[in-house]
């Protein structure tokens, strides 16, 4: 027989949590906005506003500007589209080259060293996942110099964190028992690696690799901005001068590329599955 | 029924090939050939800048065993300090935004024109590069972590409102079915079917996205925008590659913090 | 043929999974192995070939000790022992060729099982052995393509193409239904008899094993409590061996015989969230 009265002899109630839960969880809540004003004011401290009152007047002036675009700008720009490509492409394919082995060494399952081997394999691709392309290509350019190839490295080292982490997990999602099957047969290492793991990730490792090539078209097209090749270039040296309307159609033909690589990835995708 | 000859079972077998069609399987193979021929041509590797660069990948690599701290110590803090305000502010006004937004885009909850704008928004933030739309943000609104704080609002409205929708609109019928035949208001629907199915991936995504503004708020600086990738840009141009090695283990540390931050939250809210 | 002397499994937790186990299995004998859950069945057929570690005791094979090898020595003593799983343990996207022929791994190298050239007289065992089992018809179709029975079957395919001396076999009608089970003990037993093969099978059904099984050891809690013909199977005995559950009760398990285990896949908002 339920209790419908308390100790006391009142009705008893029903709250979704106790009293002590409600306090932490308005505690949280005030800390939460209490950061985000104490933040607020930091950040904007040195904004001139002004500026920002100013901003629709200025995004109608530049809009302005933009239209009508330089259509035959756009013959400038196939060379520039096909270094994009080729710094997407080119950079995926390297960082495959790279990341698979390296997340053979980061899986629990597959590592040859729990203890030494998978926190470094982790620690790169940590270390590779926390900085974006477009600073990678930073430090490229400042190293190598402008161009494609700086742009292609950049693509690489930030894909490798971005293949090497899902593919680790996918390696650590096996089931174990085919695993064990064909070491029973007495397989050598390489033979389980290659008739019990691989068939299991393959699906998986086409997957991400086809989402990282979508991921890095959309990356190459800037990285230009800080001299690694490809439209940014154009897009550069376009602000650089001012000339809105090329910025326009650089813009346009971005879109293109990134709509059509949006295309070819669920081609690709519905293949796979 | 057997289809093999009395005789005896073959002694030879392949594996059916992939593609079934030999002549696409040649085709994409010549094709990717080709493709790789003309694309590795296409680099021009300038061997002497390439031997000049050796050198100073050696610095940079010796910037990252003895980085400094100390020389550039002022510039940093202030990047620092902007690329973590901007952060945290542009995580929450995103999640504010995204919510109604994503309630809108939702097939299942919107009326088709309210779907089609709502749709829009998110389409359109999600269209171009972060750094575009910076660009564009400190063109209008002047140089500093203001414009950043918009473009990565921006941006995680385009990130987090899609998935929001997209989960709304798989989330249980028979849930909202059942509270709607309660005789509730469309929001208390909303409050009581779809927020207890939805709520938690909102906030694993947040932290998530929380992790993806702040390496985001390192790039933004490049254009103007605030943040530690100013400090950066400008510790590379004087070439003070240990500075530079500096800035980069911070960002891998926070990225660190922010990830481990992030997992723990995920397991609290399963 | 396998001789078992004191096998000791210990977990790190402390838990003794076997404490001290004797056995003997003649050449071409086919004993069976029963007991609850948790008794060791299972582990103990792992110690045999390794796949489980022993904490402590010594099995050997004909002369040589596997106990005591690594490294090839052990991998060549594998290729002796064909093993059957409980849930099939194919390769799943591979096909039922694939899955019979990596059962001659032990016997190929590396590249040559890479680009899937088996010798010939591998290639005519392997359609031998599934004309025998009843699937010549398909050689080219995906393992998880077909039912509980037929990939069971396959599994039984791979072991044979071995070429072994023992065959362990590892609860072979759990995932099965009544009628497939009967069918599938059958052949078990016809083909050890055919090819003089001695087996261990790890059986739950006390009344198939009685039905199939000559020879009955039972396993309680790590240690042997029983080792006798399939008639010596007292009420008595079975309750030493089971304890005061209702031992008639041990009857095949649900069917499930289209369970498949899911190929990783990354979801969707992980990837998301890992852009840009």
């Amino acid at each position: 027989m339920a209790v419908l009265t308390d100790a006391s002899g009142a009705p008893r109630g029903w709250r979704l949590r106790t009293g002590k839960d409600s306090l932490w969880r308005w505690f949280g809540w005030f800390v939460l906005v209490a950061l985000t004003v104490f933040c607020w004011r930091v950040m904007t401290q040195d904004t001139i506003w002004m500026f920002v009152q100013d901003a629709p007047t200025q995004a109608a002036d530049i809009f302005g500007r933009m239209v009508p675009p330089r259509w035959d700008y756009a013959n400038r720009l196939w060379w520039p589209l096909w270094d994009t490509i080729n710094i997407a492409t080119l950079g995926t394919i390297i960082a495959l080259f790279l990341a698979v082995p390296l997340a053979f060494l980061a899986a629990r399952n597959t590592t040859p060293s729990v203890m030494f081997v998978r926190p470094v394999a982790l620690f790169i691709i940590v270390a590779s996942r926390s900085i974006n392309a477009l600073i990678w290509g930073l430090l490229l350019v400042a190293v190598l110099g402008p161009g494609v190839l700086a742009g292609i490295i950049a693509i690489a080292l930030r894909a490798i964190g971005f293949i090497g982490k899902l593919l680790y997990e996918a390696i650590e999602e096996i089931d174990e028992r085919q695993v064990e099957a064909i070491r029973a047969t007495g397989a050598s290492g390489a033979q389980v690696i290659a008739y019990g793991i691989v068939p299991q990730i393959l699906p998986a490792l086409a997957t991400i690799a086809v989402f990282r090539w979508d991921i890095n078209i959309r990356e190459s097209t800037v990285l230009g901005l800080v001299g690694a090749g490809g439209l940014g270039l154009a897009l550069e040296a376009s602000l650089n001068t001012l000339a809105w309307p090329q910025v326009t159609v650089i813009l346009l033909m971005i879109l293109a590329t990134v709509l059509l690589s949006e295309w070819v990835t669920a081609k690709v995708r519905r293949a796979i599955i | 029924m057997s289809t093999v000859a009395a005789a005896g079972y073959p002694r030879a077998w392949r594996k059916p090939p992939f593609f079934r069609n030999r002549t696409l399987k040649w085709a994409l193979v010549a094709g990717a050939v080709v493709y790789l021929l003309l694309a590795l041509a296409s680099v021009e590797v300038n061997w002497a800048r390439l031997s000049e660069g050796a050198g100073r990948a050696a610095r940079l690599f010796s910037g990252f065993l003895t980085p400094d701290f100390v020389s550039r110590w002022g510039d940093i803090w202030q990047g620092l300090i902007e690329s973590l305000t901007m952060t945290v502010t542009s995580t929450v006004a995103g999640i504010l935004l995204s919510v109604p937004i994503a309630l809108g885009a939702a097939r299942n909850l919107a009326p088709w024109w309210l779907y089609g704008i709502c749709r829009g928004i998110i389409a359109l933030a999600r269209v171009f590069q972060e750094i575009i739309i910076a660009i564009f943000f400190v063109a209008m609104v002047g140089f500093g972590p203001f414009a950043g704080f918009l473009t990565l609002s921006l941006s995680t409205i385009g990130f987090l409102a899609k998935l929001l929708a997209d989960d709304i609109e798989e989330a249980d019928p028979s849930q909202v079915e059942a509270v709607r035949a309660t005789g509730a208001s469309w929001w208390q629907t909303v409050d009581y079917a779809i927020a207890s199915q939805v709520m938690p991936r909102l906030i694993g995504l947040s932290a998530y996205r929380f992790d993806i503004n702040f390496r985001e708020s390192a790039v933004v600086g490049i254009v103007g925008a605030g943040g530690i990738g100013a400090t950066l840009n400008t510790a590379l141009d004087r070439y003070e590659f240990d500075s530079a090695a500096a800035i980069l283990l911070i960002i891998i540390g926070i990225v660190m913090l922010c990830e481990y931050g992030s997992g723990l939250i995920r397991k609290r809210i399963q | 043929m396998l001789r078992i002397e004191g096998l000791v499994k210990k977990y790190r937790t402390g838990d003794a999974a076997l404490r001290g186990v004797d056995l003997e299995v003649g050449k071409g004998e086919v004993i069976g192995l029963i007991g609850p859950s948790g008794a060791g069945k299972s582990t103990l057929i792992r110690c045999v070939n390794r796949l489980v570690e022993p904490s402590g005791g010594r099995i050997f094979l004909g002369d040589e000790e596997l106990t005591a090898m690594s490294g090839g020595a052990l991998r060549r003593a594998r290729r002796r022992i064909g093993m059957i799983f409980q849930e099939y343990a194919l390769v799943e996207r591979l096909t039922v060729m694939e899955n019979v022929l990596s059962g001659r791994l032990g016997y190929v190298g590396f590249w040559a099982s890479y680009f899937r050239r088996f010798p010939p007289e591998d290639v005519e065992r392997a359609f031998a052995t599934l004309d025998r089992v009843g699937l010549i018809d398909h050689v080219d179709k995906r393992a998880d393509a077909l039912s509980g029975g037929q990939r069971q079957r396959v599994g039984i395919a791979r072991a044979l193409v071995q070429s072994p001396e023992l065959l362990l076999i590892d609860e072979p009608t759990a995932s099965l239904d009544p009628k497939t089970s009967r069918q599938v003990m059958r052949l078990l037993l016809e083909l050890c008899q055919e090819r003089g093969l001695a087996a261990i099978v790890n059986i739950h059904d006390v009344m198939l094993a009685q039905m199939f099984l000559p020879r009955i050891v039972g396993l309680r809690a790590g240690e042997v409590v029983y080792d006798g013909p399939a008639d010596g199977l007292t009420p008595e005995v079975l309750t030493r061996i089971y304890g005061e559950e209702d031992w008639s009760k041990t009857g095949p398990q649900e069917d499930a015989e289209d369970r498949h285990p899911a190929t990783p896949m990354p979801r969707v908002d992980e990837i998301a969230a890992e852009a840009p």
